[in-house]
């Protein structure tokens, strides 16, 4: 069987509801909107059409569109970690690459046990998988959305050029993935960092704040990842058990159709009832991965972001430091003088500038996360309820019928 | 947990009522349990007397057991259950299922000094006026498991508690210890004896030769505990099955089980034991006599009720197994949902901001919560659904079991035409021969096989009429107990349910305010 659908996602994203789900206060005003209209899903990629509504006057019109790929949204995240400027603010995290491997292998088992189950139970199985393959597709536009919007709503990041670019320019960016020798790069570049970062978070701060900001994430980073991938277990173990309900249903109405005694009509009926609970189950399910998971890995990064930040302001302050020592030697030496004060109040000058902006973006981080999280449990806690609330009227609905007919 | 595991409160009804409906047995195909009576090499329909035995002259017309009846085993190549038409119990060591007994009309005789025919027809018209709503008033409760012993020599005693209101018990209440090879050398008497005949005996639990190992091994943990919960339970469906059926009730091996302080112990319930392997010999040899007979079905009855349970088997065994999963899936997600209440609570303890820290501790809590209800739930799904299902896929291999009783019932008395036909074909043949001399004395032996033939004949087609009829009246009976039974628990457990959902809002409706209060 030929893997995937390819959904075509309309207008359903526009009202941009899904990433207001993970990050809250985005200042979505006239001057600048930005989301994803429509998304293409083929074979190994997936094509984002990217809307922006604007009344700068760098743009040429007021509302156009362009069609972009995961790749192109990983040149632009790279592009301003790279950018010294931005050293003083949190890069919004990059999207992840869309998986639908996971979907696509189940599709396909999905297949090939096609023999060995009834013509009902592999309609409904396919459906089911479908459903799932069009979710992960929809949290994946989401995700990218989220991204743009957070660019967007940044004061500064907004008016980066490669961010107008990528908005604007409607050719192929022609920006491709990393080559091999390119990742290794990378990745080599990732280990120096992690342990520079050591050396530099050792390095104590004269700073309370900052001090305190260093220790706090640290540890939150940690626990954040732990409850995301805990959080991530529960609810596959949640779909199984949607899952067996669903088999159970069906086993249920072979043997009520079968049966000749009383006792049928009981299985005809819960076979009925299992199917709309589990139907519940799923949403349960489903509702626990957006609101909690996504909430939490969508902060993990977050909060990976804001470790760059510090590690970062820490690495200026190391260098700053550095080029006081150097000017007190030179001074003592009397030579080279003028070049180590120079070298020295550059240092200065983007410790401090990074100082400032750091500051207030790590403020900002906690006001977003305090909201965030409000938010996402606050429907959390709804949609739970709305959910029990709905099993249970069709269980003691059930349960009744059944003892008036014994 | 406790060693004893209970189930989850089922409403207000608590663990005596379920188990008042769990009646019934475990069931796991052993060579123990699925005992067809296997018989020695010529098969003897149960209440004639032996082939062989040319002492007694057959009386088919009255069942009269004044024969001494250990000659019926004279072919047994075992020691034999003596079954004496005085009134004793049956106190056999070694009972051997290889024997085929004497009718249950045996045991009631005595009791009754009646006559056997009459009683046979009695007992079978008082399943009828069971039927017709006769107070069966009669609880067994399985408990107090207990290690015995120890090292491999150790074993599990139970406590067997029977309270009764009927008079045929000596006593309202009696309490008795058993361990679980005294239940496997019941189950075993009563396959031996009623089973060929028609009767639908409920299997015993199987053995577990891991769990028991585990256990007398000393292993006080959460597994074995629950197998031994499991085991428990199990025993405790099965007697009350058994004594559910009113023919089974009767039997003085069930009262014996029941009432008395001693139990000669069952060895030839061990695998190992020379019982046990000539039983595994007697089934592959039953299964492939089965695969031989083929059967001409006058009765569309018949023909439609076994397609039924093959049909019933089948789904029995699918629901079963996803049942099972969904158990399993549940006890996952108990599990990780503990875990991650955990972690949500080491995420709640380093937020610095208090109000959010103060909520995300209160998720931990709610999810704490659910983990238990979730591990709850899981119990109930097992103890109320999966086992009733289990025990029900077991019982059907019991009723298929009967079936082919009935089809070798038909074959042996399709035979021994066959072999009546031949000899009066050698009869006529003796006419023509031409050695005079021996040819009185050859025609006088000819006729009285003839004789005895004829009359086996006439028995075999009594035999299979009579065990028609038993099925007949015991599918009927078994159809109306799987309803009940099956009704009964799918109430109580969408009950579980019920409870569950009702948990669950309230557990989310005290965390909602904190969420919202996050400021």
């Amino acid at each position: 069987m030929e893997g995937e659908p390819s959904p075509r996602s309309g207008a359903g994203f526009h009202q941009g509801s899904f990433p207001l789900a993970v990050n809250v206060d985005l200042q979505t005003d006239a001057t600048l909107q930005v989301d994803i209209s429509d998304a293409l899903s083929e074979r190994d990629k997936v094509k984002f059409t990217v809307h922006t509504k604007s009344t700068l006057p760098n743009f040429k019109q007021n509302e156009f569109s362009v069609v972009r790929q995961h790749e192109e949204f990983i040149w632009l995240h790279d592009s301003f970690v790279e950018n010294e400027e931005y050293a003083g603010y949190i890069i919004p995290p990059a999207p992840p690459r869309p998986d639908f491997d996971a979907s696509r292998e189940k599709l396909q088992k999905l297949g090939e046990g096609e023999g060995s189950m009834t013509k009902e139970e592999f309609t409904k199985m396919k459906q089911e998988l479908e459903a799932e393959y069009l979710a992960i597709f929809k949290k994946t536009v989401a995700m990218h959305e989220v991204f743009l919007c957070r660019v967007a709503a940044h004061p500064v990041l907004r008016k980066d050029m490669n961010f107008h670019v990528f908005l604007e320019y409607n050719q192929d960016l022609s920006v491709r993935g990393k080559n091999k020798r390119e990742k290794m790069e990378d990745f080599f570049k990732n280990v120096v960092k992690s342990a520079d970062g050591v050396l530099v978070a050792g390095v104590k701060d004269v700073d309370d704040f900052f001090e305190h900001e260093k220790t706090f994430l640290l540890e939150y980073h940690n626990r954040v990842k732990d409850a995301s991938s805990k959080s991530d277990r529960m609810i596959r173990s949640h779909k199984n058990a949607a899952d067996d309900i669903n088999r159970i249903a069906s086993t249920l109405y072979t043997l009520g159709t079968q049966d000749s005694t009383d006792v049928c009509k009981f299985f005809l009926k819960v076979s009925e009832l299992f199917e709309k609970t589990r139907k519940i189950e799923a949403r349960v399910a489903a509702d626990e991965d957006l609101k909690l998971a996504d909430l939490l890995k969508y902060y993990l990064r977050e909060s990976q972001a804001a470790k760059d930040l510090l590690y970062r302001r820490g690495r200026a302050l190391v260098d700053y430091e550095n080029a006081n020592k150097a000017l007190d030697k030179a001074r003592a030496k009397n030579k080279d003088v003028l070049q180590a004060e120079t070298s020295q109040q550059v240092c200065c000058q983007k410790f401090e500038k990074i100082s400032e902006s750091a500051k207030q973006e790590l403020i900002d981080f906690k006001t977003r996360r305090v909201a965030a999280f409000r938010k996402n449990l606050v429907e959390l806690a709804e949609l739970e309820l709305k959910h029990a609330k709905g099993n249970l009227q069709l269980l003691q609905s059930c349960v009744g019928v059944l003892k008036g007919d014994t | 947990m406790a060693a004893e595991m209970e189930p989850p409160p089922l409403g207000d009804a608590g663990q005596t009522d379920f188990r008042e409906i769990e009646d019934g047995e475990g069931f796991f195909v052993s060579t123990v349990t699925t005992l067809e009576s296997p018989e020695p090499s010529s098969p003897d329909p149960p209440s004639m007397p032996a082939e062989g035995i040319s002492t007694n002259g057959p009386k088919q017309e009255d069942i009269s057991l004044d024969d001494d009846p250990e000659d019926l085993f004279a072919e047994a190549t075992e020691e034999v259950s003596l079954d004496s038409p005085e009134r004793e119990p049956i106190l056999s060591d070694g009972p051997s299922p290889a024997i085929t007994p004497v009718t249950p009309t045996a045991m009631l005789t005595p009791r009754m000094g009646l006559g056997t025919a009459e009683m046979f027809e009695r007992s079978l018209d008082e399943i009828e006026e069971d039927d017709s709503g006769d107070t069966f008033d009669m609880h067994i409760a399985v408990s107090d498991p207990e290690k015995v012993g120890d090292g491999m020599n150790a074993y599990m005693g139970y406590k067997v508690t029977t309270k009764t209101s009927m008079t045929i018990f000596s006593k309202n209440e009696t309490t008795v210890r058993r361990r679980f090879s005294d239940f496997l050398g019941l189950h075993s008497k009563l396959a031996s004896r009623y089973l060929h005949i028609g009767y639908i005996v409920p299997p015993a639990p199987e053995k577990s030769i891991v769990g028991m190992t585990k256990v007398k091994v000393g292993k006080e943990d959460l597994s074995s505990a629950e197998f031994v919960e499991k085991r428990r339970s199990a025993l405790e469906r099965y007697l009350m099955r058994t004594v559910k059926h009113p023919i089974l009730l009767k039997d003085p091996d069930v009262m014996m089980f029941l009432e008395s302080s001693e139990l000669p112990r069952a060895v030839s319930t061990q695998a190992l034991s020379g019982a046990g392997i000539l039983r595994m010999v007697n089934k592959a040899a039953d299964a492939v006599n089965k695969m031989t007979i083929k059967m001409n079905e006058s009765d569309a009855w018949f023909e439609e009720k076994h397609q039924q349970f093959e049909n019933l088997d089948l789904q029995l065994r699918k629901l079963h197994a996803s049942v099972e999963c969904l158990v399993c899936h549940r006890k996952e997600l108990s599990v990780n949902t503990a875990s991650f209440a955990k972690s949500a609570a080491m995420l709640g303890n380093s937020e610095d901001h208090t109000a959010l820290s103060r909520a995300l501790s209160q998720l931990a809590e709610v999810e704490e919560k659910i983990d238990q209800l979730h591990q709850d739930q899981a119990y109930a799904d097992f103890y109320l659904f999966s086992e009733l299902l289990g025990d029900y896929v077991r019982l059907i291999t019991a009723v298929k079991g009967v079936f082919d009783h009935r089809m070798k019932t038909w074959s042996k008395w399709q035979d021994t035409q066959l072999l009546l036909q031949k000899k009066r074909e050698a009869e006529s043949k003796l006419q023509f021969a031409n050695k005079p001399d021996k040819l009185q004395q050859a025609q006088d032996e000819i006729k009285e096989e003839i004789e005895e033939l004829e009359g086996k004949v006439q028995q075999g087609e009594k035999d299979f009429e009579l065990i028609s009829k038993t099925i007949r009246k015991e599918v009927s009976r078994f159809e109306k107990e799987r309803v009940k039974d099956f009704k009964v628990v799918i109430i109580k457990y969408l009950e579980s349910l019920v409870q569950t959902q009702q948990q669950l809002i309230k557990y989310w409706e005290a965390f909602l305010p904190e969420a919202k209060a996050i400021a």
